[in-house]
């Protein structure tokens, strides 16, 4: 039942239509206004000297500082680096825990077995595991990719897993009448069912692997946005520091989006 | 009549944790080809159990269920449509030949011929949401014919719709599953939709139930509206209340 794109509508129709707009317009126009207002109120405390500089940084500053990293350091070396490390970590986090999930569905004893387990790494700061993990896989990205990997697995594995269980029982009952073997069922039912739960997690997983991955430069690492935040804060350079954090945010917006697009694919209904 | 099912001294025991539930004490009924039983009974007396047991999805503690075909298909169908809401209403009405692996063009065809002749085939690229709730149950029971099943087992299957919609549906799915020269047993606790469908009702008692009553209706070649409309109709519903209630 789709509607006629060329159908005329009422005065009153448009009317709302308008309103609906003018709505949208204000949102966006106070969003963005507030963004404007916060960088302006920065700048024009850090240029009438409220702000110390040194510390605050400001927005030109920024700016400044990113231009050069683009010029002199290479920042998009940088961003190739953190960019591996967490693109790598979310895709291994989110694959090797939505398996693991399936697993866990499908054999109850298994599930058992393990809950324990997922409580308390879920409980575990993974930072804790931190010096461990440099121990074992040494002082490379390795590390890195292994800290992102560890702290989005276990959350998808418990949000997977209970989007699983969640399946309708109804649903089920009515596909084992059907003659519908177990891995029918998990093929045609309990799998297109999570869809929702699985983008979801994967929204959670974007940000999951991003602090793994920052958090995994803080501890070692020689290249790297999170290493630019690290250095620039023992050199006391907070222009370098802001920049970086900067370009953080623009990328794991980027990242998001990209999150957005893949759950229209997924869901249409 | 042939015979095409029947249950004798099926009895049924489960466990649970903290109990060993008695569900089901004494059932014996048979089920003729082309009639059409309802079974009601106080609530929580184990009346969807029944329909799992002859669709073979429990095993019967005691007794045995006959069937008189073998390898019988069973069409189940529930409270809810439980269409899936990621697949279009034509891709949900073949599942059931996704499962058994008959999704083959002769298949398809039959199960897409039932859409067109209940009126449902210019929905067959829609998504269920985009229905009302009255022709998703439709679509429902078009996916439980569609592998042209020997029994169809209905599980309260209006309850979910309001009353209005409910008559009708009831109507449609009557014509429906007359027109197809189906078998079917109806569990319902509601008394006047048990009249208005079926060829014989069944009187079950309380947990752990057994058949405490086996009525013949006989109210003429008529729909369920019609039924409801005639004379004896609210003799036959008094009867009931007072069976059940007894």
């Amino acid at each position: 039942m789709k509607k006629d794109k060329t159908k005329e509508f009422s005065a009153d129709h448009i009317k709302y239509l308008g309103k609906l707009r003018k709505k949208t317009a204000l949102v966006w126009a106070l969003g963005l206004g507030i963004l404007a207002a916060a960088l302006l109120l920065w700048q024009l405390l850090a240029d009438t000297g409220v702000f110390d500089v040194f510390i605050t940084s400001s927005p030109k500053r920024i700016v400044v500082t990113i231009a050069d990293l683009i010029k002199n350091d290479n920042l998009f070396y940088h961003i190739g680096v953190t960019l591996y490390e967490t693109v790598l970590g979310f895709l291994i986090a989110v694959v090797l825990g939505t398996f693991i999930a399936l697993l866990l569905w499908w054999s109850d004893v298994l599930r058992r077995v393990f809950e324990p387990y997922l409580i308390v790494l879920n409980a575990l700061p993974k930072i804790a595991l931190g010096p461990i993990i440099i121990v074992w896989c040494g002082s490379g990205s390795k590390s890195i990719v292994l800290m992102a990997v560890l702290i989005g697995l276990i959350v998808t594995i418990i949000n997977m897993l209970s989007g699983f269980l969640a399946t309708d029982k109804d649903k089920i009952l009515l596909m084992r009448s059907m003659g519908a073997t177990k891995f029918q069922i998990l093929r045609k039912l309990v799998i297109p069912g999570t869809m929702k739960t699985f983008v979801s997690t994967l929204k959670i997983d974007v940000g999951m692997a991003w602090i793994g991955s920052v958090m995994g430069e803080y501890m070692v690492s020689k290249a790297g946005l999170g290493y630019l935040i690290v250095y620039g804060g023992q050199v006391f350079k907070l222009d370098l520091v802001m920049a970086a954090t900067v370009v953080l945010c623009l990328l794991a917006t980027l990242m998001y989006l990209v999150v957005a697009a893949v759950e229209k694919i997924l869901i249409k209904n | 009549m042939e015979k095409l099912l029947e249950l004798k001294h099926v009895a049924l025991t489960y466990q649970t944790k903290t109990d060993e539930v008695k569900a089901v004490k004494d059932l014996s009924f048979t089920l003729d080809q082309g009639e059409f039983i309802s079974v009601i009974g106080p609530s929580g007396c184990g009346k969807t159990t029944i329909l799992s047991l002859i669709a073979g999805l429990m095993k019967p503690t005691h007794g045995e269920i006959f069937v008189a075909k073998a390898n019988a298909q069973f069409g189940y169908m529930l409270q809810k449509d439980q269409l899936f809401p990621w697949r279009t209403i034509e891709k949900n009405i073949y599942l059931p030949l996704e499962i058994k692996k008959k999704c083959d063009a002769e298949h398809k065809s039959y199960a897409l011929e039932l859409l067109q002749k209940y009126g449902l085939g210019e929905f067959r690229k829609n998504y269920p949401s985009q229905l009302s709730g009255g022709m998703r149950q439709r679509a429902a029971l078009i996916r439980t014919l569609a592998l042209n099943p020997d029994i169809l087992l209905l599980d309260e299957p209006f309850s979910a719709l309001d009353y209005q919609t409910r008559l009708s549906v009831c109507d449609d799915v009557y014509h429906i599953i007359k027109h197809e020269g189906k078998s079917t047993i109806l569990v319902t606790h509601d008394i006047s939709e048990a009249i208005s469908l079926a060829d014989k009702i069944i009187v079950l008692s309380q947990r752990p139930c057994f058949v405490k009553y086996i009525h013949k209706i006989d109210l003429g070649g008529r729909t369920p509206l019609e039924r409801r409309e005639h004379p004896e109709f609210g003799k036959w519903f008094e009867k009931l209340w007072k069976e059940l209630n007894e």
